[in-house]
């Protein structure tokens, strides 16, 4: 073989790589990724039954009933609109009432959004960026230090 | 007046830095011997003075001082001594200090240990170091200086987030960052190569050692963040493809291509200028890894402080670094000449094959963690880009990897035989299929691919056994005779086998847990009893107990197999007294098959407490496998041709005969 031909394998199965890899890389863009969406924007563009998606905003205050079961309910507001949420497990160590929250799941035809986790902000002072902005653009005020999250280490 | 001088060598870091930058640069280009040789205490002098002003932070953690407000926002008098410690690199100001620290480390150890290396191109690696520092020294004393006294002091600290305030997490910062910061090395080295336009094999036999260090560090760092996040979130997970832990992954896969492209480039001298391009993109990994994690981009446990000016900041230093080195890279690689030429059948096909695998497989991880914030930056969209955009694109890139893996070490350089290697690999190719037989036997569940999995991580490490055995003459001459082999092999052939081995374990581990996880979700009253996995657990109530700063439930679960009794879980929720949050502690049972893993969730109202068990299949193998690759990177720097700063003394003891 010469010096060209071995570079051509070389290539070849560089190039061969790559196009599986861009080739898995867009199918997979297509089907696994999940937006994320605000109640006002639930209110606004229903979203199907059985479309996953992640639901972002506040716990509303008084809202969460633990202890009824392995099932917790709660309600996700934007201080606009509001969805209920049932979820089945152990809460995150920091899920509070009035806390910011992102929830992953589905909509059950009822109208509940089913989460099958629940991410909640790691500290006192963290609100998850998404939930910021989306609650800004929203015009909603929050309260001190809502933005600005502290502390914890890579 | 600690503070206050370890402020002052802070800055006295960044001019003897600044001083490092610019000298022995210069003297290397007019080749002026004694300009160059300055590189050498001012990189000890800029180590000692970012010693003293690490140290003197410290000094205010221990001791509390709270007029410090880095001190009083991350720490409290209560917190036991080991987190008061780690508390210093557990919030963002203290851990750039101890960045930079360990960046001057690595550039001291350059200084002290490099005598064998040719003056200019040490002066030029030093200074490459130094201009890293700089720019991290200058971030740190603008936009995050940790010295900053508060006027007047609080009475008290806010204390540490409680997730944090544990043994694995104490340890998982400093080897992160000895893992990133040290693929500086590799960088410098690659700068000061394209700088002076020339390259060699002694170049690569330079780079390795310290690229090996770094990717040791880097994967107990990356091994302990995930061991931290599998028992302390209580979520039973070990690696959830959040987009920190792919910054920190990123950096190791591309480390894990240099350490073996370097190979090639030791062994035969060619693929040079794909090594120095992957040095460079494996440090800008690193630096868009901090990038990630420090300007508040992401949702996650580690996003700090959201100010705008440190993202600014840092994606500067980023740009700069990652730009300038591909700039460079650009305008002088073409002069690094090209090297040995072997067929595509052969070791160094067999490493160009990896090398190919693993920067794609790094690329789809990068697409999967930038999508997202391309995304929302363009079109205001919000998504996330989840574990099974993962399962899609990593996974299929890993099982050619994986499949290829063992065959590598059997090739020869050059011109390898094929055929031969699959002979050799035969009783490791049989395993596997034992494998997958019994592991479609024994489970009736799960994924069909599975067992198939199961069966090429034994292959992995079945395939590192045989390699050995067939380095050693095992069996085919006696057994004194092939432990003298043994003896006698080179360290490094042995740390590529352990670390290959780990490499099957991970993959056992990791397709053992995913594919064959149990769980239940279940309310209990004390007395009741559940059965998982063969254990039957048996809950006994709930009572409180306190800790040194906190206050705890206690439940207690006590687990039999069959009559015997096995061990008493004991799953907690605390609430911390400061600052007041609460954590879940999981009851964890470890053992070989697999971990029990209880959670204990909300009491109810009609009595009884949610409980959350799992069991996690073999799910021990998956760090036991990164610390296997941790000693197998120990094993081979201790080997005399690796060791660093002895490349010519080794030499000789290399051309001895040790056969």
């Amino acid at each position: 073989m010469t010096r060209k031909q071995r570079r051509g394998v070389l290539i070849g199965v560089g190039v061969a790589v790559l196009t599986v890899a861009a080739g898995l890389v867009l199918f997979a863009l297509r089907d696994s990724i999940v937006f994320f969406h605000t109640p006002s924007d639930l209110a606004e563009k229903p979203i199907a039954v059985g479309q996953r998606f992640r639901l972002g905003g506040l716990v509303a205050a008084g809202s969460v009933k633990r202890g009824g079961g392995t099932k917790i309910d709660f309600v996700v507001t934007d201080t606009l609109k509001t969805v209920p949420v049932v979820y089945e497990g152990v809460l995150p160590d920091l899920f509070k009432e009035g806390q910011g929250v992102v929830a992953e799941g589905k909509l059950s035809p009822e109208g509940t959004f089913v989460a099958d986790s629940v991410l909640a902000k790691h500290d006192e002072n963290y609100m998850p960026p998404e939930v910021a902005k989306a609650l800004e653009a929203k015009g909603v005020k929050l309260g001190k230090g809502a933005s600005h999250p502290e502390g914890a280490t890579p | 007046m600690i503070v206050e001088i370890g402020h002052f060598a802070l800055v006295l870091a960044l001019l003897v830095a600044i001083f490092q930058m610019v000298v022995p640069a210069y003297g290397a280009q007019v080749r002026d011997a004694r300009l160059m040789a300055v590189a050498d205490p001012a990189a000890l002098c800029q180590f000692g003075l970012l010693g003293v002003s690490f140290l003197a932070l410290m000094h205010a953690y221990v001791t509390s001082d709270f007029s410090v407000a880095n001190v009083a926002s991350n720490s409290h008098s209560t917190k036991p001594l080991l987190y008061r410690i780690s508390g210093v690199w557990g919030n963002h100001e203290g851990s750039m200090v101890l960045w930079v620290l360990i960046l001057a480390l690595f550039g001291a150890a350059v200084a002290a240990f490099g005598r064998n290396l040719p003056p200019t191109l040490k002066a030029n690696v030093l200074s490459v170091q130094a201009s890293i520092a700089v720019a991290f020294t200058l971030f740190i004393l603008f936009t995050s200086n940790p010295f900053l006294r508060i006027n007047p002091p609080p009475a008290d600290g806010n204390g540490l987030n409680p997730v944090l305030q544990d043994p694995a997490l104490a340890f998982h910062p400093p080897f992160l960052y000895t893992g990133y910061v040290g693929f500086s090395i590799a960088y410098s080295f690659a700068m000061a190569a394209l700088i002076e336009g020339r390259i060699d094999a002694a170049w690569a036999r330079w780079v390795r050692p310290w690229t090996l260090a770094a990717w040791m560090c880097l994967t107990l760092g990356v091994a302990m963040g995930s061991w931290w996040a599998y028992y302390e979130l209580g979520w039973g997970g070990w690696w959830f493809w959040d987009p920190v832990e792919n910054a920190s992954f990123m950096p190791w896969l591309a480390g894990t291509a240099l350490l073996h492209s370097a190979l090639v480039m030791e062994k035969r001298d060619a693929l040079k200028v794909w090594t120095v391009l992957l040095a460079i993109l494996t440090f800008s990994l690193s630096l868009m890894g901090t990038f990630l994690v420090r300007s508040g981009v992401l949702t996650s446990v580690h996003a700090f402080a959201v100010d705008p000016k440190r993202g600014v900041f840092i994606l500067a230093i980023m740009t700069l670094f990652t730009g300038g080195g591909l700039a460079l890279f650009a305008l002088r690689a073409r002069d690094l000449r090209q090297g040995g030429i072997f067929a595509p059948i052969s070791r160094e096909g067999s490493l160009v094959l990896n090398n190919i695998l693993l920067t794609t497989a790094c690329a789809t991880v990068l697409v999967g963690t930038l999508y997202p914030l391309l995304l929302e930056s363009l079109t205001g969209d919000k998504i996330s880009v989840g574990p099974p955009y993962f399962d899609w694109t990593f996974g299929p890139l890993m099982v050619p990897l994986l499949l290829a893996l063992p065959f590598g070490p059997f090739l020869a350089w050059k011109r390898g035989d094929l055929l031969g290697a699959g002979q050799r690999l035969m009783f490791a190719a049989m395993l596997a299929v034992v494998v997958v037989a019994l592991a479609a036997a024994a489970f009736h569940r799960g994924p069909w691919l599975a067992p198939f999995g199961l069966a090429l991580g034994v292959f992995v490490m079945a395939g590192a056994v045989s390699e050995l055995a067939w380095r050693i003459r095992l069996g085919s001459v006696p057994l004194a005779e092939a432990g003298r082999r043994f003896a006698n092999l080179p360290r490094s052939a042995i740390g590529t086998a352990l670390a290959h081995f780990g490499v099957g374990m991970l993959v056992v581990g990791v397709v053992a847990t995913s594919a064959y996880r149990e769980e239940r979700i279940l309310i209990m009253k004390p007395g009741e009893q559940v059965a998982l996995a063969g254990y039957d657990l048996t809950f006994k109530g709930v009572a409180p107990g306190t800790g040194p700063n906190y206050r705890e439930e206690v439940a207690v679960f006590d687990v039999a197999r069959g009559a015997a009794a096995v061990t008493r879980l004991e799953p907690s929720r605390r609430i911390y007294d400061m600052p007041p949050e609460p954590t879940t502690e999981a009851g964890i049972h470890a053992a070989w098959r697999g971990d029990l893993y209880v959670v204990l969730g909300d009491k109810q109202t009609a009595g009884g407490y949610a409980v959350r068990i799992y069991f996690n299949p073999l799910v021990r193998f998956i760090w036991l496998g990164a610390v296997a690759m941790f000693l197998a990177g120990a094993v081979s720097l201790s080997d005399r041709r690796l060791r660093v700063g002895a490349p010519g003394r080794s030499r000789r003891v290399a051309a001895a005969p040790a056969e």
